[in-house]
């Protein structure tokens, strides 16, 4: 049960400040007092915003939007790490239990070069949606038909693998743990969902060449198997789904 | 009273939509390269209809105030999507998906348009899996189903507790395919500031980039909007934070009628509120009334106990519990509509029987559900003679494949293990059946301008059935409005490129730019958020799960006052030319304000109680709500004429060809 009588945080923090994506930024430090371990680490910044809100002092931005963990909108480097200190969660629900009184928190926007910060701890991600728009997709027109939905059988574990990589929700966490800025791990989300249905088959060869040719022209990095964007994936997208990408490239490489 | 007519297509029910679309205009491939179409909002609604314009020929312009289309908030959408296949042989078919739409909806929707709706809803799930939408399968590799409120059928298709986003991402591949060819161009954190006509008809809209606070001119032959639902007029709701009314409502103020506003969805299963700093609420699927049961104490001395933490739920036995879904509505038990088990649970709390420490909550419970399971996968396993502990953790593993993300998300916020204790939910905003008015072709009163999804009014009436909204917004863009708008488009093919240095452009920029420097110039009082918050509590208390003349009429006063307030004092730092979320927020509260107080108008005007709609004057001795057919069997659509105060009521009458009128009965 929640204990009604645990004490509130006083915190400090080390926040990134950038006026917009031009400017020079800097850390910044606030004190907050009177935080509870229920609230979440947004709404804690909530507060924090209505605070400086109320000093005539300009409210810290960050993306944010459906606040459940589903939307990827919600980023931030907290402490070093995407997302925080806990694990397959994104920064929105991250919960304020999980740190301490006294504790001071640096709070910093995902570092890397394909994504510009455009204020604050505000990122540009858009590198990701060109790599979708370069082949992260089936050809399939809306004609109303398409053949029966059960005309195709597909085996449950390839069903579920399938949606165990489509579940990435974009957020760029696997880029901003990787000390490569690598993508590897979004891209071969996508890459592999189609890959392991028979609807994704048909295109797999061009989809993977072009997918891959995008990431690199974005300027993100190599892969070197450090395993650090696993770890830091608030939706626990697996590694396996990197191998299948580089054993799809390979084949396509071969047939040409 | 204006001209309110519904274009519903002469003929038999079930053959409308096919003459309608044998009958109506059609653009040649080469004339729809000269005709651009304006989507605002990239959810299901407008993903689908955004990917499918583009298809088709036309040049698609997309605007969302999110930096990528895929995050818009369908992608929150958690238990599943409604197609009549019947592929489980339990009797499943259009007319009872129909049916059992029409009826959730208490008798006030338009049943043309749900017929077709029901129609195309097999045709989705074909089209989703030939996108490589991941559906949930059995082991044979076929599609699984499961089951909703409010029907007696397995008909949902599922992706998990993750449904919406494999849709939204299916849409967004989509969406992709034309971006990458071209035919869609995506505007990404812009947002509509307002709706544009020439000649009467919308050509156009004025939008605001929100990264370098530009303000642009788009012009366009049509203006699709698919902006969702306005539950955020009550602070908390289950929306995302940036869902607001304000395209909606703008096309409101230059003439598009506004229907049904206090049709609000309050969703049983959400997670408590649990202090002030609250920011939103947290969706518990209704897949979950699947397997949970809801309880809450049967004695009020263990539900006080419960609440001073002296009491564990699990220590309560199986008499002293009321499983009062099932005490009350036996036939249908856990999985009666939204509305029945919102109020319900509400009834329980109100009598003294919640179970957190604010009195707010009831259980629900799986602990059923996991021996049942349990014991089915022992046998399945070959574990013949397994003890309860073996059964459990077996029962454990089942609902985990099924139910996972919700049960860890729930963990995560209330830091409580879900497969050990029963969750504690309550109801919260969820969804608005109200919205634009529009006709059978998804035209609002305003010509060329369509609404789609949540945005629109018109198939789910006072109440909407759980995994239907998914049906809908798909429905919508991929298979209607690609159809009706040809229609209405056919007339454009000599027109040319619309001019945005035209007068009306002009002018509706300067008043965009007019409203901003207003926004900006208040005394600074108070913060954005004091007056949404205050908005919300006047919403939750006076509009919510049950309403009265009286307070409703409270609510108009009250609300008209804070609107004057806010545009007096509310403080927004920052400047125009810049991003500025504050400012942002600011644009949208000032319209939630409007709506607000058009939306309690709306309820004081309908003496009945209908679906999500429950007037206390108007109930049986059950308790149950009392629909007045005979006064109250229409559409209220509002017209604007400046305040919400002055606005007209239009009303469409709905005629039951194919469906007698019952009192709505889960008994």
């Amino acid at each position: 049960m929640v204990d009604l009588n645990k004490k509130t945080m006083k915190l400090t923090l080390k926040i990134w400040r950038q006026k917009d994506a031009t400017s020079k930024g800097k850390m910044t430090d606030y004190a907050i007092d009177g935080i509870d371990g229920d609230m979440s680490f947004l709404e804690m910044m909530d507060v924090l915003n209505e605070n400086l809100n109320n000093k005539g002092e300009e409210p810290i931005e960050f993306d944010h939007d459906c606040r459940e963990g589903i939307c990827g909108s919600c980023s931030l480097q907290i402490n070093g790490e995407p997302h925080g200190p806990d694990r397959l969660v994104t920064t929105c629900q991250l919960h304020m239990r999980k740190f301490n009184d006294g504790d001071t928190i640096t709070i910093e926007p995902f570092r890397a070069k394909a994504f510009p910060v455009i204020k604050d701890l505000i990122v540009d991600r858009t590198a990701f949606d060109r790599i979708q728009q370069s082949g992260g997709y089936i050809s399939v027109n809306t004609s109303g038909n398409t053949q029966d939905a059960n005309s195709i059988p597909i085996d449950k574990h390839d069903a579920d693998d399938a949606f165990y990589a489509a579940a990435c929700i974009g957020c760029g966490a696997c880029v901003a743990a990787c000390k490569n800025a690598s993508a590897m791990l979004f891209t071969s989300a996508k890459v592999s969902q189609y890959a392991l249905l028979p609807q994704g088959q048909v295109e797999a060869a061009d989809r993977v060449q072009n997918m891959v040719k995008q990431m690199d022209l974005e300027g993100f990095g190599n892969c070197t198997n450090t395993g650090a964007c696993e770890v830091e994936c608030p939706k626990g997208i697996s590694l396996e789904n990197i191998a299948r990408m580089n054993r799809e490239y390979m084949s396509a490489s071969i047939k040409g | 009273m204006g001209n309110l007519n519904s274009n519903i297509p002469s003929g038999p029910l079930a053959e409308k939509w096919t003459k309608h679309k044998d009958e109506i205009d059609l653009v040649n491939p080469a004339n729809k390269r000269n005709i651009d179409i304006i989507v605002v909002g990239t959810g299901l609604a407008g993903g689908s209809a955004a990917a499918t314009l583009a298809e088709l020929g036309y040049n698609v312009k997309t605007f969302c105030y999110q930096d990528s289309p895929r995050r818009a908030h369908s992608i929150a959408a958690q238990g599943g999507i409604n197609a009549a296949k019947n592929y489980q042989g339990d009797g499943d078919s259009n007319y009872r998906l129909f049916y059992d739409t029409v009826k959730g909806g208490d008798y006030r929707s338009r049943e043309a348009n749900v017929y077709r709706l029901a129609e195309v809803s097999g045709q989705i799930i074909d089209q989703c899996v030939a996108q490589g939408v991941p559906f949930a399968r059995e082991y044979g590799g076929l599609l699984d189903n499961r089951s909703f409120g409010g029907v007696l059928v397995s008909r949902t298709f599922y992706a998990k507790g993750q449904t919406g986003q494999q849709l939204l991402l299916g849409a967004y591949s989509a969406m992709n395919r034309q971006i990458n060819r071209g035919k869609i161009q995506p505007f990404n954190r812009h947002e509509m500031m307002d709706l544009v006509k020439v000649d009467g008809k919308a050509r156009g809209i004025i939008a605001r980039n929100l990264v370098t606070g530009e303000i642009e001119r788009h012009s366009a032959h049509a203006v699709v909007l698919a902006s969702g639902g306005y539950g955020n007029v009550f602070f908390l709701s289950t929306n995302a934070m940036g869902s607001n009314v304000m395209a909606a409502w703008r096309a409101h103020r230059r003439g598009a009628h506004f229907a049904n506003p206090c049709y609000t969805q309050i969703h049983p299963t959400c997670i408590p509120v649990s202090g002030d700093h609250q920011s939103k609420l947290t969706l518990m699927s209704e897949s979950l009334r699947n397997d949970g049961r809801i309880w809450v104490p049967a004695k009020e001395k263990d539900a006080q106990a419960i609440r001073e933490g002296k009491l564990k739920p699990t220590a309560l036995k199986e008499e002293d519990r009321d499983y009062y879904l099932e005490r009350r509505y036996p036939a249908f038990g856990n999985l009666v509509p939204r509305d029945v088990a919102s109020r319900a649970a509400k009834e329980r709390c109100d009598a003294g029987f919640g179970v957190n420490k604010t009195g707010e909550a009831v259980y629900l419970d799986f602990d059923a559900a996991i021996m049942r399971y349990g014991k089915e996968k022992a046998l399945t396993s070959g574990v013949k003679d397994a003890d309860a502990k073996t059964i459990r953790a077996f029962g454990e593993e089942v609902i985990e494949t099924k139910y996972g993300n919700l049960f860890q998300m729930y963990e995560k916020i209330v830091d409580e293990n879900p497969y050990k204790t029963p969750m504690m939910i309550y109801p919260a905003v969820h969804y608005t059946m109200g919205g634009l008015w529009v006709d059978y072709n998804l035209q609002t009163t305003v010509e060329g301008c369509y609404a789609v999804g949540e945005a629109n009014f018109s198939d789910h009436g006072a109440n909407r059935l759980g995994a239907s909204a998914l049906m809908q917004g798909l429905a919508d863009g991929y298979f209607v409005l690609p159809y009706t708008i040809g229609n209405y488009l056919s007339d454009d093919i000599r027109t040319g490129k619309i001019a945005t240095d035209s007068a009306e452009f002009d002018a509706a920029e300067k008043e965009v730019r007019d409203r901003m420097a207003k926004l900006m110039s208040g005394k600074g009082t108070h913060s954005v958020d004091y007056y949404h918050k205050r908005l919300g509590k006047i919403m939750w208390d006076k509009c919510g799960m049950s309403r009265n003349g009286a307070q409703l009429q409270e609510a108009i006063d009250e609300i008209s006052a804070l609107r004057a307030d806010f545009w007096e004092n509310v403080r927004v730092p920052g400047a125009e030319g810049t991003k500025n979320q504050e400012l942002e927020k600011a644009g949208r509260v000032a319209d939630f304000l409007e709506l607000g107080e058009l939306f309690a108008k709306d309820a004081l005007t309908r003496n009945e109680s209908c679906g999500g709609h429950f007037r206390e004057e108007y109930q049986t001795p059950e308790g149950e709500a009392l629909r007045d057919d005979e006064n109250f069997k229409f559409v209220s659509a509002w017209e604007y004429k400046g305040a919400p105060k002055d606005a007209v009521l239009h009303k469409e009458e709905l005629t039951y060809e194919n469906i007698e009128l019952k009192t709505r009965s889960y008994k």
